[in-house]
């Protein structure tokens, strides 16, 4: 391949992983809206379209027109870098999950993968570092929220987000614990490779999925983190709208307090792209073989998009359920109950793989 | 394109170093020393060191430079005051500097070992070789840090801990 289709190649799958990542983001709003009016006995939005189905793209227009307001007395730098900074660290991620297998378009072969390219061996290769990078983004994203509190002057604001980033520092560690026993049994940190390694099934039809292979304690641990990290419902104390007006976005307003709120929902998107890579088998799934060939190409993009589907949705359910934890509850869960689990999931992994090598 | 990317990036942690020093408020501080680590990840990657330059950015960037934002945030640290200083630092200090470093380049250079000079893109870390290192030839100086971790851990406990009388 040479370097001009490289580029080429490379340009079109941004532009289509973008796309169809705000697309996402933005249905995922009107999904969420849509369910929970349906779990409250309510319809929710049902004016703007068919169905309310244009209701994110007013609400876009109504961000772009609103009166952008900028409080006095703001660190005023801090406070326009930090919706920018959350925004751009969750959009961020999404280019090294593998989305699907090797696709032939062309003459052209190339994984669909932001960051995946072909090996000259035509098998498809990533970086090799693919997870711990997705890590150090989410470990970053943390200082939009850290500032935009700050910054904001706003007692609300900064308990808002004092809350936030202790909450996100403490439940990354069991987030990247649980992630270890996945690593230990692909022995890769590349995503493609991790998907490559759940590949084979039992029977002939159940996958041989992470989740399946004795890792759904640690399932259980990385959905719990992930909850809090994206600051979602029972985690929400970031923006505990009872409590703190609305957290660490209390003083943005329009465009900047969209950004907030695109940033939440593209780090639900990508935070459902690792489960489903690490614990699922990301595009794979059991064969179908009385599909036509046509159908079996499609067949890895639904695979994988139903199981992003079913992790928003599970998100918008258990939002339509629980309460709020206590703050001090919250620091209990996550360092007395999750980290120790973590740890003991490590270890029980490491002691099965070592019997096995 | 190395060379370039190596000589964007070098100039991007000297510029945010010299920052950090020239700010008057501690969190544009705080926020320099982050574009200076960051800044550091990506020259260990163009050097090949790809465990080590994500390393340092889920360490430095994503959590010792989160903790000291949150203290900065807590204490809600304002702007410095300036000392008045010494006339000796204000009139040698920066050419001091610049003799000092050239002084040190050049040493390095004359008598450094030939066989340790790492060119741009030579190093191959991954992580299962980095594993190797750690747990084989430098497994002593490894386990001797986990002690150390362990007592600072043991510390943080004991000064956080309510007193009961």
């Amino acid at each position: 391949m040479s370097a001009l289709t490289f580029l080429i190649v490379a340009v079109i799958k941004i532009a289509v992983t973008l796309g169809v990542l705000l697309t996402v983001v933005a249905y995922t709003v009107w999904l969420e809206r849509k369910v929970v009016g349906r779990m409250q006995n309510r319809w929710g939005p049902s004016r703007v379209g068919p169905f309310g189905l244009l209701q994110p793209l007013a609400d876009g227009i109504k961000f772009l027109l609103k009166e952008d307001l900028t409080p006095p007395y703001v660190e005023k730098n801090i406070y326009l870098l930090a919706p920018g900074l959350a925004l751009i660290m969750a959009l961020t991620s999404i280019a090294l999950v593998p989305i699907g297998p090797v696709i032939h378009l062309f003459g052209i072969s190339t994984p669909v993968q932001i960051t995946g390219v072909v090996s000259s061996t035509g098998q498809p290769s990533d970086i090799n570092v693919g997870i711990l990078i997705v890590l150090g983004i989410t470990s970053l994203g943390v200082y939009g929220i850290a500032l935009a509190g700050w910054s904001s002057n706003s007692k609300y604001s900064l308990l808002g987000s004092l809350r936030a980033s202790a909450q996100m520092v403490s439940y990354e560690v069991s987030l990247g614990l649980s992630l270890v026993g996945v690593l230990l049994m692909s022995s890769t940190l590349s995503l493609s490779g991790i998907v490559h390694a759940q590949l084979g099934t039992w029977f002939g039809f159940i996958p041989q999925w992470f989740l399946f292979r004795g890792q759904f304690v640690a399932f259980f641990i990385y959905m719990m983190a992930a909850f809090a990290e994206t600051n979602r419902i029972p985690f929400d104390l970031p923006e505990a709208e009872t409590e703190l007006v609305a957290g660490y976005h209390t003083e943005y307003s329009a465009m900047k307090f969209a950004m907030f709120f695109m940033a939440e929902y593209a780090n639900m998107v990508t935070v459902a792209c690792i489960a489903s890579v690490m614990f699922l088998g990301g595009w794979s799934g059991p064969p179908l073989p009385f599909l036509s060939v046509a159908v079996q190409a499609f067949l890895p993009l639904v695979w994988f998009s139903s199981k992003i589907f079913f992790f928003l949705f599970l998100y918008i359910w258990i939002r339509g359920t629980l309460p709020r934890f206590r703050y001090d509850q919250l620091m209990a869960f996550g360092w007395k109950f999750l980290f120790p689990l973590a740890l003991a999931n490590v270890v029980v992994t490491a002691f099965f793989v070592a019997i096995r090598a | 394109m190395h060379l370039f990317l190596f000589l964007l990036f070098g100039a991007f942690c000297v510029g945010g170093a010299i920052n950090l020093l020239i700010q008057r408020k501690t969190i544009n501080s705080a926020l320099s020393l982050i574009v200076v680590m960051g800044s550091l990840a990506l020259i260990y990657l163009l050097l090949g060191a790809e465990f080590v330059a994500v390393v340092q950015v889920i360490i430095y960037a994503g959590a010792i430079m989160v903790l000291f934002i949150f203290v900065i945030m807590l204490l809600n640290a304002g702007a410095e005051e300036q000392a008045k200083g010494s006339n000796v630092a204000k009139i040698f200090g920066i050419p001091g500097l610049f003799a000092g470093g050239i002084i040190g380049i050049w040493v390095l250079l004359q008598h450094g070992p030939e066989e340790r000079r790492i060119p741009i893109g030579a190093l191959y870390g991954p992580a299962n070789k980095v594993g190797m290192m750690l747990f084989t030839k430098y497994l002593l100086a490894f386990e001797v840090t986990s002690i150390l971790v362990l007592i600072a851990i043991m510390g943080a406990v004991v000064l956080a801990r309510r007193s009961h009388s």
